[in-house]
């Protein structure tokens, strides 16, 4: 159980580092031109529901995680 | 970086040494005013006082306004602001039973004075990548972070000195972080947490004199949420918590909502004829970290607690390496 928790952490910081660099790659360039003095505000509603979608993966992968790591330990 | 090193010293001093001496006479205080709880981890009827809370305060307000004389930094009044918010926050829920939205709530309302002061940078850095500009983003970030540490430390304060000597390690961890981003300002700013939870962690490590209660818990979490958005590393930060954020995160994800404690009514943990821990097979019971360690065999609390200890030191070094990578671009 404890190297699973150990996996576990290793994992949550794996995670941390690919979503940090998801955020960067993807939210980072991310603007619009259409929308004149709406531009900003549009491109960060657009953003922030970017990152709302991949905190909701980042979790979905997180549960399959401890669900397969701890699939022997946890009867409970 | 030489101008800081007597404030560094002073502030340190002045953090260690109000809480180890406040703390025995506000344990006498407590007794006598028969503000205890029952620990729950002992064979015997053990009562212990609570909450610390208010040491820690005194602690932390008192180093930070030395720190203030010296720099004067609105990320040090960001820190005092939102942290004596955050302890006012949970002495209300030592001294009343509030409900599950309480705290998360008003926690995010102290976070309040971080934007007013503009005690931020809203480029959000990562290691390996670098930056992401996401102002409107950010502010939500940070509305959002002091709930989540000063809950996160909350939780984990189930056992005899694991929250004061977590966050000894979480906090001192974080401080090195800081010094390896060069922001040493803030490093010297955040070095008081790891003091006053040291000082604490004396009366509170196995067998407790005294319990922190929610105050101390959300104090010590709201102050370490407030450093990360003030020096910049709140990936380095939640690094370094990632033990009480698994614990958090497994709680949540077995339970589905957001509630108290002691509003579960299936008990993940009991105990053997010789009173070690053991895990529970019930199924309505929240999945915890400590259900978790204890699920192999029982263990005793003070093994109990090493191991989270070993799992701080751990996120300790991954927040480490993950400072380092900060100065790596791909």
């Amino acid at each position: 159980m404890k190297s699973g928790l150990y996996g576990f952490l290793f994992a949550m910081w794996i995670l941390l580092l690919l979503g940090g660099g998801i955020m960067v790659t993807v939210l980072g360039p991310f603007t619009i031109q259409q929308f004149g003095e709406f531009n900003w505000m549009i491109a960060s509603g657009i953003k922030v529901l970017i990152a709302l979608v991949l905190v909701v993966i980042w979790i979905l992968i997180l549960l399959k995680l401890k669900n397969w790591i701890f699939r022997t330990e946890i009867k409970f | 970086m030489t101008e800081l090193i007597i404030p560094a010293i002073v502030s340190c001093l002045v953090a260690f040494f109000i809480v180890f001496v406040m703390t025995p006479p506000l344990i006498k205080f407590l007794e006598k005013r028969n503000m205890t709880v029952k620990d729950m981890n002992k064979k015997e009827d053990v009562m212990v006082v609570r909450p610390g809370g208010p040491v820690l305060i005194v602690g932390i307000v008192a180093s930070e306004l030395v720190l203030y004389a010296f720099l004067q930094m609105n990320e040090i009044l960001a820190i005092i602001i939102t942290t004596s918010a955050a302890f006012a926050i949970g002495y209300v829920d030592d001294r009343k039973v509030m409900g599950g939205w309480f705290k998360p709530v008003a926690l995010a309302i102290a976070a309040i004075p971080i934007i007013t002061l503009g005690a931020y940078d809203s480029d959000l850095a990562f290691p390996l990548f670098g930056i992401v500009q996401i102002p409107v983003l950010y502010l939500a970030l940070i509305i959002f972070m002091i709930p989540i540490t000063g809950n996160t430390i909350n939780s984990i304060d189930v056992l005899n000195g694991v929250a004061s000597g977590f966050m000894v390690i979480a906090s001192f961890s974080l401080s090195i972080c800081l010094f390896i981003v060069q922001n040493y300002e803030i490093a010297i700013v955040s070095l008081p947490l790891g003091f006053v939870s040291l000082a604490f962690y004396k009366y509170h490590k196995l067998p407790s004199k005294i319990f922190p209660g929610d105050s101390g818990a959300l104090t010590l979490g709201a102050m370490y949420g407030t450093i990360a958005i003030a020096g910049g590393v709140e990936i380095i930060a939640a690094v370094a918590l990632l033990p009480a954020v698994i614990n958090s995160f497994l709680f949540l994800a077995s339970v589905k909502k957001i509630v108290e404690h002691r509003q579960i009514k299936g008990k993940p943990v009991d105990h053997t004829d010789d009173f070690k821990l053991r895990a529970t097979s019930d199924k309505s019971a929240p999945i915890t970290l400590v259900r978790l360690i204890l699920a192999g065999d029982p263990l005793s609390e003070k093994q109990v607690g090493y191991e989270i200890f070993k799992l701080a030191i751990f996120s300790g070094i991954l927040a480490i390496i993950t400072a380092f990578l900060m100065r790596v671009s791909l």
